[in-house]
């Protein structure tokens, strides 16, 4: 169907962007192709140590998972805050990715935690780093024949630790700005960082040399307050009715500092 | 095209566009009135039913989705002619005034009970707070779930 209709046709999954889209007429397929009965795609499950997260797997879902919850609280942390609870009841995981918001939160806490997305199109599969898979505003690298089919999460190893932290003026509202953290240790010192930003650019954003300067070191105040900075630095907000962009930047710098001090104690236990 | 939806309980086969949305269906074809539409664009959840028991907003949800699904509106609260305990809950407290989010509230309410029938102050605001209501300041909301948590068990029993 994607394949005949290409740009005309749109997936369905959740609905909770993709309709309100329909709504405003800022999109208008002429056809809409339903997934939601498709066996299969629900998976939320850890396999060969990585997490696998179906096309559709709720945000409900992943604020309930325990394995979330003890394995992965950055991903925990971010359903608990997308959107309000009616929303997360039918909006996915990976719709939301596919979407591409830039005020969307899955696609900055699944970056920090180092996932691809697989897209499934007539060419077959492929799996697309989300590092480099967010292009612009609701732009990605997925053609209009591919499908996101699934989310793919590393491990997190035996120790690490993670955050998303979100400053929102109400339920329900988009983020002023968002941090997800997540690191990994190894023998005390950080063997991979992850840190993505939301709300703060024209797509999410990854604070590629916050990460760098963290790994190898280990998490002291130094290194947290010297990352903090670098993601403040990489933040590009705009001024609107949610702050100034001063204002936003701040926020981004204070966050990663408490998420980085959220996981410090994971070094070494 | 051809949907078969049951609402409270009812049955119901009826020839739908693909574009319309369930609240449409459910206040213009089945003239259930009782779902509201407050502000059609995913926010204020006025609109809230209940899709096979979970609470969704019916203003972001094609009637063509709820094909062989369960839908319950604020008319399915009722049992054998008398209150749910939330809708006692509701007149008790004074959890209303204008009554305009009074249907979704009532509705999410009553799925929160049912996954948990002694919620703390916490959850229950936690559980409504994808609903906007204008008028009360939530306080007299959230003594009303409070009170059907109190006063339901019995009723619950029944049913």
């Amino acid at each position: 169907m994607l394949g005949e209709r290409g740009e005309d046709a749109k997936i369905l999954s959740g609905g909770q962007s993709l309709i309100p889209l329909l709504k405003l007429r800022f999109a208008s397929p002429a056809v809409v192709v339903d997934i939601n009965r498709i066996a299969g795609l629900d998976t939320l499950a850890e396999e060969d140590g990585g997490l696998r997260i179906g096309a559709l797997v709720r945000t409900k879902t992943c604020e309930l998972s325990e394995l979330l919850r003890d394995r992965y609280p950055i991903l925990s942390q971010a359903a608990a805050q997308i959107s309000d609870p009616i929303i997360r009841n039918l909006g996915t995981v990976c719709g939301s990715v596919a979407h591409a918001d830039p005020q969307g939160d899955w696609g900055s806490a699944l970056m920090a935690a180092g996932a691809e997305a697989v897209a499934r199109g007539p060419g077959g599969e492929r799996t697309l780093p989300l590092s480099d898979f967010f292009q612009g505003p609701f732009t990605t690298t997925l053609e209009p024949t591919e499908v996101v089919t699934e989310i793919r999460v590393p491990g997190p190893g035996e120790r690490s630790g993670g955050a998303y932290l979100k400053l929102e003026r109400r339920v329900g509202d988009f983020a002023t700005a968002a941090v997800g953290v997540q690191v990994s240790f190894e023998a005390g010192k950080i063997a991979r960082a992850g840190i993505g930003l939301t709300g703060v650019g024209a797509t999410n954003l990854r604070a590629t040399e916050a990460e760098q300067a963290l790994v190898g070191a280990e998490l002291d105040e130094e290194a947290i307050q010297g990352a903090a900075e670098l993601a403040a630095q990489a933040a590009d907000p705009q001024s609107d009715t949610r702050g100034s962009a001063e204002y936003k930047r701040h926020v981004v710098r204070v966050f990663t500092e408490r998420a980085l001090r959220a996981s410090a104690g994971k070094a070494n236990g | 095209m051809k949907i078969e939806v049951t609402v409270n309980g009812v049955e119901h086969s009826a020839e739908v566009e693909p574009r319309l949305l369930l609240v449409h269906f459910l206040r213009d074809s089945l003239e259930l009135t009782g779902t509201h539409i407050g502000c059609d664009t995913t926010s204020c959840g006025a609109c809230t039913v209940l899709l096979d028991g979970t609470p969704i907003k019916s203003c972001t949800f094609l009637a063509v989705q709820a094909n062989g699904r369960a839908i319950k509106t604020v008319e399915g609260l009722i049992r054998n002619g008398s209150l749910h305990p939330i809708q006692q809950g509701f007149k008790e407290e004074h959890g209303l005034q204008c009554g305009f989010c009074t249907p979704a509230m009532m509705l999410v309410s009553a799925a929160l009970l049912e996954e948990n029938p002694q919620p703390s102050e916490e959850e229950i605001r936690w559980a409504i707070s994808g609903n906007i209501c204008r008028c009360t300041g939530y306080v007299n909301i959230v003594k009303a779930v409070q009170w059907a948590a109190a006063n339901g068990q019995s009723e619950r029993a029944q049913t």
